[in-house]
């Protein structure tokens, strides 16, 4: 096994074991700063799949904002503390466990996905590409020329966001 | 070769995802759960845009433009829900049910 193979082994366990507890503890406290351990292995394993810039702004956007506004929603409201438990009971549990084994069991048929060969770059473009243009280069530029649609979109869509979020948060128009 | 790999640990991470949002009753934690699922997608799209091509990347920044809208707007969905039934259990949460 390679080092960057035992550094994406050693982040993917810290994910999944991250992901499992985040889904079971009792307080949406402690869920949250589970789910912020999984986005930061997240982050690393980007790295390592050679996304720098992806992996920056995972720890920015996700991580920093996104959980943030996780954990300032659930002070606000007052939810910090561990009540009584909100999960299914036992047999609940069962059968959820269940259907999540199953989707595995389903999905596993992706790990031998192999792209066609006429679509594959050579071994190591991404990383020639990167050390090339810049790690923010390699995303700015397709974003900005075959993808400019998609963004003014987005602009759009999230200045309907601010504004919802506004409106259905205000007490009284 | 990390393809396959990444896309196994995209399955789990997704799985988990699928089952923490029918195991809980907390809509904050569904919502975490939704956003767990969000992750393990992008990671599917890193982990092929190393073989295909860098617009995978674009994608992902893309969802994480929508993910971020989404956070927002369906908290402050569960703001206005806590202020009418003071909690955000779902079971609590049941107007549209005949």
């Amino acid at each position: 096994m390679s080092g960057t193979e035992a550094v994406f082994w050693f982040f993917a366990a810290v994910a999944i074991i991250s992901a499992f507890l985040c889904i079971t503890r009792r307080s949406p406290v402690a869920s949250a700063l589970w789910l912020v351990s999984t986005l930061f292995a997240l982050a690393a394993i980007f790295v390592l799949l050679d996304a720098h810039f992806i992996a920056a702004i995972q720890v920015l956007v996700y991580a920093g904002a996104i959980m943030v506004l996780f954990l300032f929603v659930i002070m606000l409201l007052n939810l910090g503390r561990a009540g009584p438990t909100d999960m299914l009971g036992w047999a609940g549990r069962l059968v959820m466990f269940a259907v999540g084994a199953l989707l595995v069991v389903e999905l596993w048929v992706l790990v031998r996905i192999v792209p066609a060969e006429e679509l594959q770059l050579p071994t190591g473009a991404m990383v020639q590409l990167t050390e090339q243009e810049g790690a923010v280069r390699v995303i700015s530029e397709p974003l900005f020329r075959g993808f400019l649609v998609p963004f003014e979109i987005t602009s759009i869509l999230l200045l309907a966001a601010i504004v919802g979020a506004v409106v259905l948060a205000k007490r009284k128009l | 070769m990390l393809l396959g790999p990444s896309l196994g640990v995209s399955a789990i991470l997704f799985s988990l995802g699928v089952a923490g949002v029918l195991l809980r009753r907390n809509a904050i934690v569904i919502f975490m759960c939704i956003e767990l699922m969000l992750n393990a997608v992008n990671l599917s799209f890193v982990a092929l845009a190393q073989q295909l091509g860098r617009e995978g990347q674009v994608i992902v920044f893309f969802v994480m433009a929508v993910a971020a809208a989404e956070a927002a707007v369906g908290l402050a969905i569960m703001i206005a829900i806590y202020r009418h039934k003071s909690s955000v259990n779902v079971k609590e949460i049941n107007l549209l049910r005949g």
